[in-house]
């Protein structure tokens, strides 16, 4: 009863919060270092910060799955500690994660109900199915939250899944919703749709922590911007302030964040690609006759909707993917049919769409992630034996050439930070002489001063004489990058265009408009 | 700065030092771990007395009886545990006196040793299995298949003296090899799950020589029951012989221990090995091809636990029965557990496994406790060690509320 009875108060006062003087401390590592912060009811406070900065921490301090070091927090001017979750949902604050913690199996309404289930006739009585249903469609409605109750969790798209995470929270009667980078894995409309809901909510009296990295998000929604980095709060904005002030402000020194890059001296057909054909894991051809070309020294960009055969080419490309017919030549030698490794000891490239699942193994050392496809050539080692001085000396170099933030070669790779492992990547792969650089999404989720640093190392192996093939679904970074863009539709090239065409164009393009006779070299 | 910046010292010693020793100390949870196993040991050996339960039925009248018989039933029981294990300080001392002999005062250690030279090796098989992603519950069949070829290659052909024992140990690592290597290629090939395959693999290991033990030509022909001829002398591990029985297969465990460190730390295959186990996508995108990885390396792990076998067979048993391997398969899974898959780790995992091994004989021969008490000392262990949350929260009393008062300290 006294529960409810709070939560009935706070319902008429909205939720005010007051971080004062949180530090938290791993060992010599100070991630957050006396953090004040107010959220406003009602408002969206932006948490803005590169990864690696200690916003999560922070979040995670407040939703109570770690306790502070020190410092308080404040709840409606009542000092709170919070010894888990469930102290912090009962007094009122609740979260998304990046990381959905959903149970793919389960559906919709079971997974909203799992923690709290209501259940009939004792405590080993049997689950109410209808009411938590109802509790569902309830809340669903209420917030404008289409999601369908009966629905599994692992047939729903990654947007639809962030909704039921906030459907949860919400019907848990929480006030302040954290959510921890919550469009990092969501399409550029499902981004749209979340900062709509977003909008709705704090009319509705709930107030929004926002931790993001990107510029463009926080402008468009946050009432109040306060900057973090390397656990200390920085300043605070408001949303006029310009993006390169944010950046800047993020990274603690001006960040350039268009591209910079000289005219391409395209040179010879390094890649050539023609009649490709690719099936996806279902078995329906995701590649269909795809022909492309990409010269030395310019970098090729495929823009493009996700899901149009994108991530099959490029795993065709580098072997991982059977190619069905066509053929896919490198310098008129055939790859297809070739292992990944003699793929990549033919002097190609790769940082793969997914950094945790196929780039690094975060159980490994920085040192070793660095040699992953290395290992066994002179000087890291042979077909019997690693020579691991070498590969301690070269991961030191590679350390300090690609500025990647640890505390050494021996310090685990699960443990940095989004951009530095991916730097970790990049790093590798550039460390070899290469006729082909493949990069697929090479800047996804990673801080504003890694992609300033891995932009520029990609133009500089094009600069090089490296052939480069940019996938990503940001047109914003294909169009920054490339010498051309390539728009892909339906598993083929649908034109190759300027760089400089107008974005209408190419936006039409993506969705599979063809204006009349594009231009197509 | 609201809060005062806590200092260090503000800590007692003992809270400092309670709070290191919970720092995720795998020795210290191990450790423990052992401990809780020895209690609870303690409170069976008195429940399965009904001498001394006896005494327990007028605990309220005179509580020292049940007291004194039961502190006198567990320090026996454990003191023979330990005695034959490591040693009796009486024979030690004989033997310093010069009334006794060195062979009896030693006899413990070599019973420990005899029976933890195959462990070693059946541990190392699943714990190198397991680094590479793979569970390898199939180190019995292994092992089986081990003794099968050791022994029958001991037996077979009377090779002079130092080739006879290399070739049966040959023979014995590339059965274990052939027997791991099927659920490898399976695996590597159609995606079979290697815990089903290894599974079914034991049981047509096992059946497969209790069959062979009848066999003509493999049977002793002076002996009706299921047994076959001895390996001949030039193919077994050399011992000291008499009561101690300890042989060259410890040794050959030391430096297999040796070799599975190098293995996964320094060598080609290792790295390969490793990556593929922490993720196995990540290492394919490198050009590590995890098909051959898997094949290979259960062919590695087999000839691992093939060799235990082997030792099992020159080095003790000389002969094969139906039981010749014991339950040395499966014991390696714990051991590979306790020794959370790290080389070094599971060889003094096996030791201790041993070591429980042969003083459970002396504690079953001298207190007349089942030697099942052992297997289930074992199994505590490895529960403990399994849930190591558990283990911290029994002992963490003390410990959280010594935190909690140094948070409250620093608030004020």
């Amino acid at each position: 009863m006294t529960v409810h009875q709070a939560r009935n108060r706070r319902q008429e006062i909205p939720l005010k919060l007051e971080l004062r003087g949180i530090t938290k401390r791993f060992g010599d590592l100070v991630a957050n270092d006396h953090i004040d912060l107010t959220v406003e009811p009602g408002e969206v406070h932006a948490l803005l910060g590169e990864n690696g900065a200690g916003k999560s921490t922070l979040m995670n301090q407040l939703y109570g799955l770690l306790q502070p070091d020190e410092g308080q927090i404040v709840v409606d001017d009542e000092p709170k500690v919070f010894r888990s979750p469930r102290d912090a949902i009962a007094a009122g604050i609740g979260m998304v994660h990046q990381h959905f913690m959903l149970v793919p199996v389960f559906t919709v309404a079971e997974n909203i109900a799992l923690g709290h289930e209501e259940v009939r006739g004792g405590p080993l009585g049997w689950l109410d199915r209808r009411r938590s249903r109802r509790d569902v469609i309830e809340t669903s409605q209420r917030y404008g939250l289409p999601v369908d109750p009966d629905a599994l969790i692992e047939d729903l798209p990654v947007g639809a899944q962030q909704r039921v995470e906030i459907v949860k929270a919400l019907t848990r009667d929480v006030d302040l919703l954290i959510l921890d980078e919550p469009t990092a894995v969501l399409t550029p409309q499902e981004t749209e749709e979340l900062l709509t809901v977003m909008r709705s909510l704090t009319d509705m009296g709930k107030s929004i922590v926002f931790i993001t990295h990107k510029l463009k998000e926080v402008k468009s929604i946050a009432d109040r911007i306060t900057v973090i980095r390397r656990g200390k709060v920085v300043g605070t904005a408001s949303p006029q302030t310009s993006e390169d002030e944010l950046a800047s402000l993020m990274v603690g020194r001006a960040v350039n964040l268009e591209v910079t890059k000289a005219p391409a001296e395209p040179g010879r057909n390094v890649l050539k690609i023609s009649g490709l054909v690719v099936d996806d894991d279902r078995g329906t051809h995701a590649v269909q006759g795809l022909d492309v070309v990409v010269r030395a020294g310019e970098v090729l960009g495929i823009a493009g909707v996700q899901g149009n055969g994108q991530e099959e080419l490029v795993e065709a490309i580098m072997g991982l993917r059977p190619v069905r017919a066509g053929t896919v030549e490198l310098d008129n030698e055939d790859l297809s049919g070739m292992s990944t490794k003699q793929i990549l000891r033919s002097g190609v490239g790769y940082i793969p769409e997914d950094r945790s699942h196929d780039g690094v193994v975060k159980e490994f050392t920085v040192a070793e992630n660095l040699v992953l496809d290395m290992y066994d050539r002179a000087p890291y080692g042979n077909a019997f034996k690693l020579n691991p001085a070498k590969v301690a000396e070269s991961a030191t170099e590679r350390i300090a050439q690609f500025d990647i933030r640890c505390q050494g070669p021996e310090t685990a790779v699960g443990t940095l930070s989004g951009g530095n492992q991916q730097k970790v990547v990049v790093a590798r792969e550039m460390s070899r002489p290469l006729r082909l650089f493949v990069a697929s999404q090479p800047t996804r989720g990673v801080d504003v001063g890694s992609i300033e640093f891995i932009h520029g190392r990609i133009i500089h192996e094009r600069d090089q004489g490296t052939a480069v093939l940019v996938v990503s679904s940001e047109l914003d970074e294909v169009v920054g990058l490339a010498d051309r863009v390539a728009v892909m539709y339906r598993g083929r090239i649908l034109a190759v265009v300027s760089p400089d065409t107008p974005r209408e164009e190419i936006g039409l393009l993506m969705a599979g408009i063809t204006g009349g006779e594009e231009e197509s070299k | 700065m609201t809060a005062e910046p806590r200092k260090p010292d503000e800590d007692s010693f003992v809270s400092h030092f309670v709070r290191n020793l919970w720092s995720a100390n795998s020795v210290t949870v191990t450790f423990l771990s052992a401990v809780l196993a020895v209690v609870i040991g303690a409170v069976l050996i008195v429940v399965s007395d009904s001498e001394v339960l006896a005494k327990f039925s007028y605990f309220t009248a005179r509580p020292g009886d049940a007291l004194t018989a039961s502190w006198e039933l567990i320090s026996t029981a454990y003191s023979n545990l330990l005695k034959g294990a490591l040693g009796d300080p009486e024979a030690y001392s004989a033997w310093f006196s010069g009334t006794g002999t060195w062979q009896d005062a030693l006899a413990p250690i070599s019973e420990t040793l005899t029976y933890a030279a195959p462990l070693v090796f059946t541990g190392l098989s699943v714990a190198l299995a397991f680094r590479g992603g793979l569970f390898n519950i199939g180190a019995q069949g292994q092992a089986v298949l081990g003794c099968i070829t050791a022994g029958v290659v001991g037996f077979s052909f009377g090779l002079p003296i130092v080739l006879n024992l290399l070739i049966a140990l040959i023979a014995g690592l590339l059965g274990g090899a052939l027997w791991g290597f099927i659920p490898g290629i399976l695996k590597a090939r159609t995606g079979a799950h290697e815990v089903i395959t290894t599974i079914m693999l034991n049981y047509i290991a096992s059946l497969f020589l209790s069959w062979l033990v009848l066999q003509k030509g493999i049977q002793d022909p002076d002996r009706t029951d299921a047994i076959s001829k001895a390996v001949a002398e030039s193919a077994q591990l050399p011992s000291f012989g008499g009561v101690l029985r300890v042989h060259l297969g410890i040794l050959l465990a030391l430096a297999a221990t040796f070799g599975v460190a190098w293995l996964l730390n320094r060598s080609a295959f290792g790295f390969e090995l490793r990556a593929v186990g922490a993720n196995p996508h990540a290492a394919e995108t490198a050009g590590i091809s995890v098909a051959r990885t898997y094949a290979l390396l259960m062919a590695v792990a087999g000839g691992l636990a093939g060799l235990g076998g082997a030792v099992q067979v020159l080095g003790t048993a000389h002969a094969l029965t139906p039981a010749v391997a014991g339950n040395i398969g499966f014991d390696g899974l714990l051991v590979a557990l306790l020794g959370r898959n790290k080389p070094w780790s599971t060889f003094f995992a096996a030791l201790l496994f041993g070591a429980l091994r042969a003083g459970g004989n002396r504690m079953q021969s001298f207190s007349g406790i089942s030697l099942e008490l052992v297997t289930v000392l074992q199994a505590l262990i490895v529960i403990f060690i399994a849930a190591p949350a558990l283990v911290k929260a029994i002992f963490r009393l003390r410990a959280s509320r010594n935190l909690r008062s140094g948070v409250t300290l620093a608030k004020g």
